[in-house]
């Protein structure tokens, strides 16, 4: 096996018995970029000569007894993560040429555990999408089939992580972007706990849905990922101040003693067939493996769709005003005065998606329409909220499929947004009731494509979501496939 | 017809914080352009704010200073609106659930406490500013005022003229100077006013339309702006037209105002909770510890000044305006044991002197102990009060205690009886034709000689004593 297919915890334990190198590592995937990019598309920006001499000083500084779990490993940073000196785009022409002087607290933590950035990876536009299909420069190919999308918005963090472009890396999740991606790659994405991951740094979409997480190529290097990035940030005063506790703890191999909850809404008309199987499969598997399976209600899933798009587009239009070209990013050249230049820079400098929820989010806030929208929004969001609190009183974990299909076509549903957000479905709920997901492989469909296994978990147990999670991927084989490129 | 005006005022005043509201950026300014900021003051993509809990402190203790409720959970609003020297897009401020809310602040008209009642008091950050250049025809973003905290205080529209909207600004601006939470100085524009004002005919109930004239930035304006406001809007009525609710700026030069006819005024704001912060949550312990910090405020002074030393209500309020003018008043009564006297010299000669040159208090060149020494030399009957004038212009001008001014100037009193006889015999004898119309009954002329005699002793003399002296004299 190349140094490149090989997980976290694998190389950790070469790199700790001198069996490589992470300049060995690193050079391993700066090839794969270089052979398998032109296909995958899925890096932005790469950084070969920086990763390298981060590989070296990793080398050294591990002889000079340092020790951390991702020293000399490369993980890619999406593009909506600030990065001291590199540009940081967010996959838009208006952040085309941006660099910023900072990093952002993620990326921090990871630079302070010596781990190594191969480069910053496509999305989405400003994370919105659900295929990385949005973004300005190119649109990401699933490493499982070049037709097809690899999800989004996260879709760069996604393929990179399954074409072995880089060990793991880290993506965002507004209404679904960490774990719809995982599911089309075949690859594991965990979205925390609103909360348990600093946002200081992330290009905002909406703030109070947003939330950092690792993709990875199993369970185990999920929450390796998570013990480096979690926990309270001053500079962030959403991060929850609560303890974080040692992640790797929870990788435990069986689920004696959980209850699982399966909730009848996800189960629903117009599932692709194959993915409804496989999810069933898969809780049979837990319930092998000494899981009690109950049934659970969240009568509200159906409203989530249309709450998330209402909350989600009204952050957004006021988070993207700064995007002005006052002061920073693109600006449209020719403008008669202030407000041409205004609209000219926002018109020229925003992608058609970016520009409709911008709209959207400017119309349900506007005098008159407030309370019929984004008012009724965060009451809906409420009742989002308790449905997930009375589920969890029966069960530990609810598993559900993460997509309702596996990767679709490029093209597919580029003209329809409205089929678009239903791909969303299933993720949405638990950005709005605030708690940690993970998408795990779960099998195949026919056609060789992944599908994803969606388990969630309390507020701040994502120590649970993790054990479920380990257990059922030891049980089966599915993450040690990788695609053929 | 006879109108009466009805005014609201919301201040915007400066918190004096070391540092911005939600960054580590000093709120230092007259710096070189952009040099007090960092990302997050500039707005750049992925900051978020961290709240100064110095900045929530001072609005708790402004609404505690005013009579206000705290509120136990307040939280953040984002105000949306395009504007360069706003960087990101929207204002943070505060919309629902505000720090502060239903207090009021008293002011004395006529002699008479009256209430104006405060609606709110809200936490928000301030906008950069933009700079004009005549040369290259660009503007240019200067954001180091971006960010600093304000505090917004509305008032209930109680104010009924602009002498009482005077009042009120200049009530509150002790206020915030006492509780040191802002230096409220108007002219370096750190404390800012919009007027709301409407009139209605004399007994009506309900209230007339409203025009907003904006961002006023000094008392006498104010006033001004309220003054004009009130005379246009009663001229229209009169004329049968109709008021139209607008905004309105004030043109200093020609003291009037107009309208901005422009479409800043159509704004839709689009408030909505900020995400990026945390509520507000301030327990009963936490406005406990802070009411701690607030000492003795105008209001409570000015009352102990009218029981302790017997002032007139007038008096009290004027010399508790500030805190340094009150300790100034207290120190010079305790040390002459002559209360009302000393807020006699403080209200006239000292005010006059001071307001001639702009000074204040603080910068008086007559400390408390030499008002309190000169004060003492009239009571002993050492000069007249008359020759006090000049004394104590003399001690103002040059700093030298009353006693060091008298022997210098030779103005010690007259009060040798001989001597003031004999200056009486000069007189009389000089004005033979006076003294035999007064002999005839003409009473009136006493007091030509009482001023012919203090001329004659260069004000010198002691005035009871020539009275006295005179009326005998005279009847001899
Ligand atoms: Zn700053």
């Amino acid at each position: 096996m190349e140094l490149h297919d090989r997980t976290i915890h694998e190389l950790r334990d070469m790199l700790e018995k001198g069996e490589t190198t992470s300049r060995a590592v690193t050079e391993s995937v700066l090839n794969r970029i270089k052979t398998v990019d032109d296909k995958v598309k899925a890096f932005i920006t790469v950084t070969a000569d920086a990763a390298l001499a981060q590989a070296d000083r990793a080398d050294k500084d591990r002889k000079a007894g340092k020790a951390s779990p991702v020293l000399g490993i490369p993980v890619a940073i999406k593009d909506n993560m600030c990065t001291t000196g590199t540009r940081t785009t967010c996959a838009s022409k208006i952040l085309g040429n941006f660099v910023p002087p900072y990093d952002a607290t993620v990326v921090a933590r990871l630079n302070g555990a010596g781990s190594v950035m191969p480069g910053k990876v496509n999305m989405d536009e400003f994370a919105m999408g659900s295929s990385t299909e949005n973004s300005a420069f190119f649109p990401t190919k699933n490493p499982w089939d070049l037709e097809r999308i690899p999800g989004g918005s996260s879709g760069g963090s996604a393929a990179a992580v399954a074409a072995g472009e880089c060990i793991a890396a880290l993506g965002s999740d507004t209404g679904g972007s960490i774990r719809q991606p995982a599911a089309c790659c075949g690859v594991v994405g965990l979205k925390p706990t609103y909360g348990r991951v600093s946002r200081y740094g992330l290009v905002a979409f909406a703030s109070s849905l947003d939330q950092i997480g690792p993709l990875t190529k199993d369970v185990t290097d999920t929450a390796i990922v998570m013990n480096i990035i979690s926990g309270h940030d001053p500079k962030d005063s959403t991060s929850a101040d609560v303890p974080v506790p040692d992640f790797t703890r929870s990788l435990i191999k069986d689920v004696k003693g959980m209850t699982v909850g399966i909730p009848k809404e996800y189960f629903i008309e117009g599932m692709d067939p194959e993915v409804d199987k496989a999810v069933r499969e898969a809780v049979k598997a837990l319930e092998r493996l000494g899981a009690k399976v109950v049934d659970v209600s969240l009568p509200h899933t159906g409203y989530a769709v249309a709450t998330y798009y209402i909350l989600a587009t009204s952050e957004a239009s006021s988070n993207l005003a700064r995007y002005d070209g006052v002061k920073y990013g693109f600006r449209a050249q020719g403008a008669k005065d202030l407000l041409d230049m205004y609209m000219k820079s926002r018109s020229q400098g925003f992608g058609p998606e970016v520009k409709r929820r911008i709209m959207l989010g400017t119309y349900a806030l506007s005098a008159g329409y407030y309370d019929a929208y984004y008012k009724k929004g965060q009451q809906v969001r409420t009742l989002i909220k308790q449905d997930f609190d009375e589920a969890f009183k029966k069960a530990d974990v609810i598993a559900t499929p993460t997509a309702p299909t596996a990767a679709f076509k490029i093209g597919e549903k580029s003209s329809d947004p409205l089929q678009m957000y239903l791909s969303d479905i299933f993720t949405i709920s638990v950005n709005l009731a605030g708690i940690p997901g993970i998408s795990l492989p779960c099998g195949f469909t026919t056609g060789n494509l992944p599908i994803g296994l969606q388990l969630l978990g309390r507020h701040f147990d994502e120590g649970s979501v993790l054990r479920a999670a380990f257990a059922y991927e030891q049980a089966t084989e599915w993450h040690t496939k990788r695609p053929k490129l | 017809m006879k109108y009466e005006a009805v005014i609201g005022l919301e201040v915007h005043a400066q918190l004096q914080t070391n540092s911005k509201i939600f960054c580590g950026c000093e709120t230092a300014f007259g710096e070189e352009a952009n040099t007090r900021t960092c990302p997050v003051c500039i707005g750049m993509p992925g900051v978020l704010p961290v709240l100064n809990r110095k900045a929530v402190e001072y609005i708790i203790k402004t609404g505690l200073a005013t009579h206000c409720a705290i509120t136990p959970y307040s939280r953040f609003a984002r105000k949306n609106y395009f504007y360069p020297d706003l960087p990101k897009g929207y204002q943070i401020s505060q919309y629902e659930l505000p720090l502060c809310e239903k207090g009021y602040v008293e002011i004395l008209v006529d002699g008479k406490v009256k209430r104006i009642g405060i609606t709110r008091i809200h936490l928000e950050e301030d906008a950069g500013k933009n700079l004009h250049t005549s040369e290259s025809g660009a503007s240019l973003v200067d954001l180091n005022r971006a960010g600093t905290p304000l505090m917004e205080i509305v008032s209930e529209p109680d104010i009924r003229s602009a002498d009482e909207a005077a009042e009120y600004l200049k009530k509150l601006r002790s206020i915030l100077r006492y509780i040191e939470v802002s230096d409220a100085d108007m002219e370096k524009g750190n404390f800012r006013c919009d007027c709301n004002v409407s009139i209605r005919p004399v007994g009506a109930k309900e209230y007339g339309t409203r025009a907003e004239v904006k961002n006023v930035n000094s008392f006498k304006f104010v006033q001004k702006a309220l003054e004009y406001e009130i005379k246009r809007q009663a001229q229209i009525l009169d004329e049968g037209g109709r008021v139209v609710q607008e905004t309105r700026l004030f043109d200093s030069g020609k003291g009037v105002t107009f309208s901005m006819r422009s479409k800043e005024e159509a704004h839709d704001y689009r408030y909505f909770p900020e995400p990026d912060l945390v509520p507000i949550v301030t327990s009963q312990e936490t406005v406990d510890a802070i009411r701690k910090t607030i000492t003795e405020l105008p209001e409570a002074k000015r009352e102990r000044f009218v029981k302790e030393y017997g002032l007139p209500e007038y008096d009290a309020d004027m010399l508790t305006q500030s805190r340094a003018l009150a300790a100034y008043y207290e120190e010079a009564a305790k040390l002459s044991g002559q209360p009302k006297v000393i807020s006699n010299w403080m209200m006239g000669e000292l005010m006059r002197l001071l307001n001639a040159e702009g000074k204040e208090i603080e910068d008086c060149p007559v400390k408390p102990d030499r008002l309190a020494g000169m004060v003492k030399m009239i009571s002993d009957g050492t000069i007249s009060t008359k020759i006090a004038k000049t004394v104590f212009e003399e001690m103002y001008g040059s700093g030298k205690d009353a006693e060091t001014v008298v022997k210098e100037k030779g103005l010690v009193q007259v009060s040798d009886s001989g001597e003031i006889e004999t200056i009486i015999a000069d007189v009389i004898k000089a004005n033979p034709a006076q003294h035999a119309d007064y002999k005839g009954g003409k009473d009136k002329l006493f007091g030509f000689f009482v001023g012919q005699v203090m001329k004659a002793s260069k004000g010198k003399a002691n005035p009871d004593l020539v009275n006295q002296l005179l009326k005998k004299k005279l009847s001899e």
